[in-house]
């Protein structure tokens, strides 16, 4: 990159390191990007994408490393900070307040004002040379409602908000997710116009050919390391992938089983995003379900149990054509759903660890309505050894528990039902290393007795070492299906990640 | 499964054990015993049997809405109809006694009613989302409006003698009035407690989509925590006619928040998923000590209001700080 010499960086950001509980996210990561470049970031979900982007936006502290923006070093910074220095994040919809006009919405916070008063003339004025500049004057009027506006506008809105605070660096987060085709070129020619002006951007998309239409380098990442950047001139979709995958579980975990007959069939099925889905289930099976972050895949889970409605299709269970879903009569039927949000959607956090593994089986545990004490501690005194639930009482809350804890009283509840069906939406997210093993474990364990699993995962290591054949969804269709003696990364990923050719 | 240990890993059932906490309950308790023992000491009459009756006879109605509207509290909902469905069962009941309906067809037919307007509530709520604040809103101005246009806005007089003699009678030594707090709190603690429903209650009030996710009819849960307010606020009405002896459309104003009031004192969040129908009992005694205490030392009666609002701050206030600092 001759030319790049005598361009000034923008970021320079020098071996960053930034740890969660139990996770590494980002482990001495060094990132560069110059003035005017239009840089794509790419990487598989939990790369370490989105923290490298909160840290330079300030909303995370580094533990190690340094930051420097135009020339300024930084050791950490905060959004204040990070915005006074012209780092802006776009998100599409988030940032705005749909109630609110166009210009009320740009300058919300940095009001133009005198004495108090708000000065809307003159933020009209500069809101109409913002559009002017972005290429949209006399199409986005200052005084409309941004509830008015479709999606591509609204992404305008957003540019333009970071452009009246004066950003020299944006970062798209995930742009074209919400945006139709016609939309997303009406981006991509904003940000060549922002590129023209010396306006830096980082790119982040799930979509390669978007990388390579829009980018001028793509740096990848993976397992919150820097695997390298390319100019995309001197790239392929192929190379990009090569350079994502190759991540390993240290331990083999699949255990042979025997494979018994169909439970559970699924025809064409839609259901919101999610179309003309169609795929079996077998006993002793471990199906593993892959896809990027909206591809669908939560969707699909959630209307196979029940809780979204189904548009169209049908659904066998052992045989027989199944015509009323809802999660009490998924339950009855002896399925179980681990949702990918365990706190939102799994637990009743101010319950105690009792009432939340006994949730789905009152009925089983009472007579005329009445709860048996005994038999409801029994089972989860039962649980808690099993599983070995961490907990100091069977009644305390189960928001003290730690993540991990929590997950095993969310499988809890569905060995407690006696389901023979489970669909684990991301069951070992956010879960620290021991009780991921578990959880593998008490999985194996669950299909050799001849129950069938639908495991759900961001995580194509842990899905290669555990199941029997992997489904691959891509935008809301499944995309392909992978069987055991293919298994590898790069195939599952490439048909995740390719479009149709 | 059989052969299960109940101290399996030294996991003991903290339900039968007796931790001492400081949960809201005891705080309240303590304030009220406090404030027993500060009127015993102050004035003479507070120790008495007839000023015991007679708070027990105060605290009857109040404590019903209380443990009522902490059912409803607990599903992270609320219901502000309290006072006029009371208003509206009281002129109903009254008109229907002074024109002679025998005194059990009165009581069937206005608690129909009462629950019947539960029951609407818990439907806006379920089925179109309406929000509970706004649902029960509603229903308070329809109520009220509706007890001012029966009665044409005039109090009803010439009820049965009977009426006004069980309100003022005593059984076993205990005024009939609390009877029927007695009985609600028991039935309210064994349904909140010992039951499926009891259960699913909490679980919808912490959360719904999880409870819904686990089987929980939560239609059944929203409709059904209202309609049986709505029997509970006619059981009120009931009572309060009997106590007052005489159809006033204007009776039970401002019910529904010394009902809320006294429910939070008693450790119910209107957060959901917390609360007891035994901590609803006493933050009502507390409110009641405080309306009787302040009879008995004199103080002017407009005070009463201020005092129940600075207690109710200042509960609540701990209480959060103590959350916090878990």
């Amino acid at each position: 990159m001759n030319k790049g010499n005598i361009l000034e960086d923008a970021v320079i950001m020098k071996n960053i390191t930034k740890t969660f509980p139990g996770v590494v996210a980002l482990n001495g990561v060094s990132f560069s990007v110059k003035k005017g470049e239009v840089r794509g970031l790419v990487g598989e979900n939990g790369a370490g994408k989105s923290t490298l982007i909160k840290i330079l936006t300030g909303a995370y502290i580094p533990d190690e490393g340094e930051i420097e923006i135009f020339g300024e070093k930084f050791k950490e910074l905060n959004p204040i900070i990070s915005e006074r220095k012209g780092i802006a994040a776009v998100y599409q919809d988030l940032m705005l307040a749909n109630h609110l006009s166009v210009y009320e919405n740009i300058f919300l916070g940095s009001e133009f004002s005198k004495f108090g008063l708000i000065n809307k003339k003159e933020m009209i004025k500069r809101t109409e040379e913002l559009m002017k500049e972005l290429g949209y004057k006399g199409l986005i009027r200052p005084l409309e409602k941004v509830a008015n506006l479709g999606s591509a506008q609204k992404g305008m809105v957003a540019i333009a908000k970071a452009l009246a605070k004066d950003a020299k660096v944006l970062i798209f987060d995930e742009p074209t997710a919400v945006l139709a085709e016609k939309e997303r070129d009406e981006l991509f020619r904003v940000i060549s116009k922002l590129k023209d002006s010396g306006i830096t951007v980082i790119y982040i998309s799930h979509r390669l050919e978007e990388i390579f239409e829009i980018c001028d380098t793509v740096t990848v990442l993976k397992d919150g390391e820097v695997v390298g950047t390319k100019e995309v001139n001197e790239t392929s979709e192929d190379e990009l992938i090569t350079m994502m995958v190759g991540r390993e579980l240290k331990k083999e975990i699949f255990e042979e089983r025997e494979i018994g007959d169909e439970i559970l069939k699924i025809e064409n099925l839609k259901s919101g995003k999610v179309t003309n889905c169609s795929f079996s289930l077998k006993r002793g099976e471990i199906v593993g379900l892959y896809g990027l972050v909206g591809s669908g895949r939560t969707e699909l889970a959630r209307a196979l149990f029940g809780a979204e409605p189904i548009e169209e299709g049908k659904i066998y269970l052992k045989g027989q054509v199944i015509h009323k879903l809802s999660p009490k009569l998924s339950i009855r039927r002896k399925m179980g759903l681990v949702p990918e949000d365990r706190r939102e959607q799994g637990l009743a956090l101010k319950l105690s660890v009792k009432h939340n593994i006994n949730l789905p089986i009152y009925p089983h545990i009472s007579r005329v309505g009445i709860v048996n004490n005994k038999a409801e501690l029994k089972n989860t005194l039962y649980f808690i050894k099993t599983l070995s639930i961490k907990t100091p009482t069977v009644t305390q809350k189960v928001e003290y528990l730690s993540g991990g804890n929590q997950q095993k009283v969310v499988l809890a509840k569905w060995l407690a039902s006696g389901a023979e069906i489970f669909i684990l939406d991301e069951p070992t997210n956010g879960i620290d290393v021991g009780t991921k093993e578990e959880i593998y474990r008490l999985i194996n364990n669950l299909a050799s007795k001849g129950n069938a699993i639908l495991f759900i995962s961001s995580y194509i290591p842990e899905l290669i070492s555990i199941c029997d054949r992997i489904l691959v969804m891509r935008e809301g269709v499944i995309a392909g299906q992978v069987v055991k003696e293919n298994f590898s990364e790069e195939k599952i990923l490439s048909i995740a990640l390719k479009t149709k050719k | 499964m059989e052969k299960m240990d109940q101290n399996v890993m030294g996991i003991k059932e903290g339900g039968k054990k007796i931790h001492f906490t400081w949960n809201t309950q005891i705080v309240v308790l303590l304030v009220l015993v406090a404030m027993w023992v500060f009127l015993t000491l102050t004035t003479e009459n507070f120790l008495t049997v007839s000023n015991i009756q007679n708070i027990l006879r105060q605290v009857a109605i109040q404590g019903i809405n209380a443990v009522g509207v902490t059912l409803v509290i607990i599903t992270a909902g609320i219901d502000l109809s309290i006072g006029s469905v009371v208003a509206l069962v009281n002129v109903i009941f009254a008109i229907l006694l002074v024109g002679g309906t025998s005194m059990w067809v009165g009581i069937l037919l206005v608690l129909a009613l009462a629950t019947a307007l539960g029951f609407v509530n818990g439907f806006f709520i379920y089925q179109f989302r309406v929000p509970p604040f706004i649902a029960t809103l509603a229903m308070m101005s329809i109520a009220r409006g509706a007890a001012l246009l029966i009665s044409g806005g005039r109090n009803i007089f010439g009820l049965p003698r009977s009426i006004a003699n069980f309100a003022s009678g005593t059984f076993l030594g205990i005024p009939n009035l609390f009877w029927f707090l007695i009985i609600v709190i028991v039935f309210m603690e064994f349904l909140l407690k010992k039951t499926t429903f009891g259960r699913y209650v909490y679980a919808v009030g912490s959360n719904p989509e999880a409870a819904r996710l686990s089987g929980v009819n939560v239609k059944l849960v929203i409709i059904g925590v209202y309609t049986i307010a709505g029997f509970l606020w006619g059981l009120s009405g009931i009572l309060e006619t009997s106590r007052i002896w005489m159809g006033v459309p204007s009776t039970g104003t401002g019910y529904e928040l010394d009902a809320i009031a006294s429910a939070v004192l008693g450790g119910a969040s209107l957060m959901g998923a917390q609360g007891s129908a035994l901590g609803a009992f006493l933050g009502a005694l507390v409110m009641t000590t405080i309306y009787n205490g302040s009879v008995l030392l004199n103080i002017n009666p407009f005070w009463q209001r201020i005092i129940v609002g600075i207690i109710l701050v200042i509960t609540v206030s701990i209480d959060q700080m103590r959350e916090k600092r878990k």
